[in-house]
């Protein structure tokens, strides 16, 4: 644990009693089997507006507490560790970072209260294939009048059921590939020629692919500069990086405790079967990945907080890092606890769901480990 | 800025002064030259001022106390006193001249000492004038170290110790050796040992160096004949040398985590890879395969060198030490390990590199390390062991197999 103030460890005693009690795995198993495609429960999100976690990285001047990443990042762990569903890292990390990046003094004004009151849901729509692949862009983003007019689809949207808009790149010039030419939008859920297909997955939350049909919007709407979006691109993508990668260290930490946990006490051939050195060895590694994995996540987070220079390389090695812990412990997870672990009863497999999940976000880990070798030169 | 922070700023002054009047221009980079293994060059001229002026101000060991030739210096200062050293090109030769002492014989010496062997053994391992070995470990007592059979003696006035020693680092070349031996040999296991102090320089010790993968010989076979120790020369409680030995086993942990800095960084290992294997029109190594396990590779070696800096930060200001420690020595071992592996990769045929001609120094020397790099997962408690100790004791597993 980074070296914490006062404040950070308040809010991390806060949300660990609160996660534990309000919105544990248990809720998030009630939820998938109400069959609700909204994808989160509504008095949680209130709760969680209720307690402020929504202004983390707003500026004061819109309502927020401009408490910065590290401290998000702390709440976050947190609800990763019990797989809490809500838009808290779309609409309150990530869409509130594009504005706070972005967005004009009016355009904050105009979104960021709704934001920090809940009553708005933002999200990133940004991949448009079966991969994460921001440069690759090529939703048309056609000059119509004063404004623009938007057409082409986006995949796997977290929250895209429900969000009520959406920061959306598109292409304004150049072709994919090129980091050139590409545009940010601030466009509204309600938008004539949007479509939202839900999607039925294992991660039983409110994915949905959405797709725009010559959306018409005003040039108000754009964010940052016409033909010059990708470094915002970029840096929101960042911060979306590290706050998943926070989120992921918590939940492959809970899998963590839950395997050490029956490490301790499932006995076999007439001892528990963490005496097993072949076990324990394996238990040590996993500790040894969970250790490295927090250092990374924090200093990543810092970095984004200091506006530091190798920020972007930090928030990469953060979400490779993480990816590689939650992959192997969620692995781990199920085969330690043997036969229990491939029951529908016991939590095993909402954690091994998630890992996959959120692996596939924002850049899985071959997509970082390359852009790593290319941040740093090679 | 807090006046800690304004404290440390004119520590730094007051460092960056002192190199500027007492490092030799002309050493500026050579740390190489004085830092090997073995100790380095017989010290002549300017090196050998510098290590006196350096010892003079006890920067050789900087955090000990300055009445046994340390510098007095807090963790935070002795931080600033390296980076100083560092942009100045300068270097501390003193811990490796004194082999195992200022490492961990000198600590354990300073936890359990008495006055008279503080007095006796500091200033001269500050003053990097006197080189320690340690034996522990026995042809028959390897992790397994509390099965040794070294024994010694009560006879009146000092003590007469018979056995062997094996892989004794620096045997050859030390003045001091740091030994278990076993003085009860009634007791259980652990509780008949005991920790002596005797000089290397003496009849009743023989040394034999062994020859190692990597052609160099650091280490040998130890054997005592009614070798002497003075009975004012035991450290800590007689028949608890266990607990003494594996404290200084602690020190040895902490200085291969990677914490130690022997002066110089190599050249990043993508640089190498790019002037060894070229890159493509997009500026991209060439064997894309070769690209992505460098990459793996710099991740996990960036993870590591986090997890040192978060440590050391959670370590501040608390007497716990945080149990993110307890991975180091394996983490550590693994990203050197695999950066030697990766570099004779990227060297290709030239990574065949023993001696002659036909190669670079630079090749010679990346073999050198790759072979001898393999001993970081055996010396210190192997990498089972630590997997081990971890198992246990930070995850509370019940200790069958779990030894060490
Ligand atoms: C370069 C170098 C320098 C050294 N310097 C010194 C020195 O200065 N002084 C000194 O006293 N010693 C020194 N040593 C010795 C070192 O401490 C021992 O080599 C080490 O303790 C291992 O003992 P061993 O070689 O007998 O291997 P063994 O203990 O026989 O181990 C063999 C293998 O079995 C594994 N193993 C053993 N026990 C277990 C277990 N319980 N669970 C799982 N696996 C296990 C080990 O990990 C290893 O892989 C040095 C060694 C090297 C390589």
């Amino acid at each position: 644990m980074a070296v914490l103030n006062e404040e950070q460890t308040m809010l991390k005693d806060q949300a660990e009693a609160w996660v534990k009690e309000v919105a544990p795995v248990r809720a998030f198993r009630t939820l998938r089997d109400s069959g609700s495609d909204k994808g989160w429960d509504p008095a949680v999100w209130s709760a969680m507006v209720e307690m402020g976690w929504t202004g983390i990285v707003v500026p004061e001047a819109q309502g927020g507490s401009d408490l910065g990443y590290l401290t998000f990042g702390v709440l976050l762990e947190q609800t990763g560790r019990e797989l809490t569903a809500s838009p808290l890292l779309a609409s309150a990390l990530i869409g509130a970072s594009a504005l706070r990046l972005g967005g004009s003094d009016a355009q904050q004004r105009d979104w960021l209260p709704g934001v920090v009151d809940g009553s708005t849901v933002l999200t990133l729509a940004v991949d448009e294939s079966n991969r994460h692949a921001p440069t690759r862009t090529a939703m048309k983003a056609e000059k119509a009048g004063d404004g623009f007019k938007l057409t082409g689809t986006k995949t796997l949207v977290p929250e895209g059921g429900e969000a009520t808009a959406f920061v959306v790149p598109a292409r304004t010039s150049g072709k994919p590939g090129d980091e050139d030419g590409i545009t940010l939008f601030l466009v509204r859920g309600d938008s004539a020629g949007i479509e939202r297909q839900r999607l039925a997955t294992f991660d039983a939350r409110g994915y949905a692919n959405v797709s725009f049909d010559g959306v018409e919007v005003g040039k108000d709407a754009v964010l940052g500069e016409v033909d010059g979006g990708f470094g915002l691109l970029d840096a929101v993508l960042d911060r979306a990086r590290a706050g998943l990668a926070a989120e992921m260290l918590g939940t492959a930490s809970a899998a963590f405790d839950m395997t050490l946990d029956y490490l301790q006490t499932r006995k076999q051939f007439g001892a528990v079967i963490g005496s097993f050195q072949a076990l324990g060895h394996r238990a040590a590694a996993l500790y040894s990945q969970k250790e490295l994995t927090r250092s990374c996540v924090e200093a990543a987070l810092e970095a984004l907080d200091k506006d530091a220079d190798d920020a972007a390389q930090l928030c990469s090695l953060a979400k490779g890092k993480a990816g590689d812990f939650l992959f192997n412990m969620s692995n781990e997870l199920i085969q330690i606890h043997g036969g229990i672990g491939m029951t529908d009863e016991f939590d095993a497999g909402f954690y091994l769901k998630r890992a996959r999940a959120v692996e596939s976000l924002y850049g899985n880990r071959a997509f970082h480990r390359d852009r790593y070798a290319t941040l740093l030169g090679f | 800025m807090s006046t800690a922070n304004q404290d440390l700023e004119a520590f730094r002054a007051e460092a960056r002064a002192w190199l500027e009047e007492n490092f030799p221009k002309s050493l500026a980079g050579r740390a190489s030259e004085y830092m090997a293994m073995e100790g380095g060059k017989e010290l002549t001229g300017e090196a050998r001022t510098w290590v006196e002026r350096l010892a003079e101000r006890g920067w050789g060991t900087p955090t000990w106390p300055s009445e046994y030739g340390g510098g007095g210096l807090s963790a935070s200062q002795a931080a600033v006193l390296q980076e100083e050293m560092r942009s100045a090109g300068a270097f501390n030769p003193i811990p490796l001249r004194a082999g195992m002492g200022v490492t961990m014989v000198g600590p354990t010496i300073l936890e359990y000492g008495t006055e008279e062997q503080k007095q006796k053994h500091l200033p001269p391992i500050a003053r990097g004038e006197v080189r320690w070995c340690l034996g522990y470990s026995e042809p028959n007592a390897g992790s397994d170290l509390a099965s040794l059979s070294t024994r010694a003696e009560d006879a009146g006035d000092h003590w007469v110790i018979n056995g062997q020693k094996v892989w004794t680092s620096g045997a050859d070349i030390s003045d001091w050796c740091g030994a278990l031996v076993r003085t009860d040999p009634k007791a259980g296991k652990r509780d008949g040992i005991s920790f002596l102090m005797f000089t290397m320089h003496q009849e009743g010790v023989e040394t034999r160096p062994i020859r190692l993968i990597s052609g160099a010989s650091p280490f040998c076979e130890t054997f005592f004949n009614n070798a002497r120790a003075d009975k004012t020369d035991l450290l800590g409680p007689l028949n608890d040398g266990w607990t003494v030995g594996k404290r200084l086993l602690q020190h040895e942990r902490a200085s291969q985590t990677g914490a130690m800095d022997t002066g110089g960084r190599p050249a990043p290992l993508q640089e190498l890879a790019k002037r060894y294997v070229g890159t493509d029109e997009s500026g991209q190594l060439a064997d894309s395969d070769l690209r992505s396990r460098l990459a793996t590779h710099l991740m996990e070696s960036k993870a590591h060198s986090l997890t040192l800096s978060r440590v050391a930060a959670e370590a501040r200001g608390n007497p716990n030490v945080s149990a993110a420690a307890s991975i180091l020595k394996n983490t550590a071992t693994n990203v050197a390990q695999t950066r030697a592996e990766l570099t004779l990769e990227v060297m290709g045929h030239q990574g065949l590199a023993w001696e002659g001609d036909g190669f670079t120094e630079e090749e010679v020397n990346a073999v050198q390390s790759w072979l001898f790099g393999k001993a970081m997962s055996i010396y210190g408690g192997s990498f089972e062991i630590q997997y081990n100790i971890i198992a246990k004791n930070i995850l509370g597993l019940p200790e069958t197999t779990q030894k060490g």
